[in-house]
């Protein structure tokens, strides 16, 4: 099944890169606030059940995906 | 006295880790590929050098942690043997849970490098102990994700249990943001574990070591780990 994990850096934490972006989009006139970057990651996951592909990429996130120090993840089974 | 670097693909800094430690301490120094699983027989320090392992994919470090070597790291360093990350290898202990927090972007989101000066924090370390609490010494950064963080709780016990063992500061030792060269927490630039057997530090040591090359502010380090080696 298609599973979409998305990561995001926690609330609270600078991200000089979404700064970045936000002040690039003010360059432009675009009145935005509050930009985050994160990453998108999308796969194939084996499995029938969406309730356990989900815990899989749940098990991926914990494993290797994503760092809890810094970031959160949300996980779509598409 | 026996140490061991590991070399990840994309590792840039092994080979300064290699000079320090071998040509100018003069200790058996080995590197060691990242897909062989056990670290030479009596290896006492393992320097997890600088770089861009696996190219910072996901996160730095992230896939380094884990690397087949890095299970037998886990145990050295579980037996308290000693471990020394520096820049890319402290992104490693720390994605590899070795060390607490995460390094983040630097706060400029530009790579630095620059000679800074860092402050001891803590002199009774086999990494420090040839050094005096509240000594400064000069050595180069060169990186783009810096940035210390971790959760505030858990940096009121890091600082609480003294974990931090080298902040930012001037060149008179003044602490405070700025002296800080990428935002990094409370300026912490390493830290170690709460065995005190495993240290990660984004500023270079190895890089200035050798008076032929400018630069000696990262002997201290060195002189310390000499004195651990022969049980001073």
């Amino acid at each position: 099944m298609k599973v979409r994990v998305s990561v995001q850096l926690k609330p609270g934490i600078l991200d000089p890169q979404g700064k970045a972006v936000e002040h690039g989009l003010h360059g432009f006139g675009f009145e935005v606030d509050h930009v985050r970057i994160g990453r998108l990651i999308d796969m194939d996951v084996s499995g029938t059940d969406p309730a356990e592909v989900k815990a899989k990429a749940l098990a991926m996130c914990e494993k290797l995906l994503v760092n809890p120090v810094m970031e959160k993840a949300s996980i779509e089974v598409l | 006295m026996r140490v061991a670097v590991p070399v990840f693909p994309g590792s840039n800094c092994d080979h300064d880790a290699l000079h320090a430690c071998g040509t100018v301490m003069g200790w058996d120094t080995i590197p060691i590929w990242h897909q062989e699983t056990r670290l030479p027989e009596n290896t006492e320090l393992v320097f997890v050098p600088g770089g861009f392992s696996y190219g910072d994919y996901l996160r730095c470090g992230a896939i380094a942690a884990l690397a087949p070597i890095m299970a037998d790291v886990r145990r050295h360093a579980e037996q308290g043997g000693l471990v020394l990350g520096v820049c890319n290898g402290f992104q490693i202990l720390c994605e590899a849970q070795l060390l607490p927090g995460a390094l983040l972007r630097n706060e400029s989101l530009r790579f630095i490098h620059a000679d800074i000066h860092l402050r001891v924090e803590r002199a009774d370390l086999p990494f420090t102990r040839a050094m005096k609490a509240g000594e400064v010494f000069q050595v180069p950064i060169a990186h783009a994700e810096g940035n210390f963080m971790i959760d505030p709780a858990d940096l009121t016990d890091l600082e609480a249990r003294s974990g931090v063992v080298f902040r930012y500061c001037s060149p008179q030792g003044e602490i405070g943001a700025a002296h800080v060269p990428n935002g990094a927490m409370n300026g912490i630039a390493g830290i170690v574990n709460v065995r005190g057997n495993v240290l990660g530090m984004m500023p270079h040591p190895e890089r200035a070591v050798d008076p032929r090359l400018g630069a000696t502010g990262g002997l201290g380090v060195f002189r310390s780990l000499a004195g651990a080696f022969a049980g001073i």
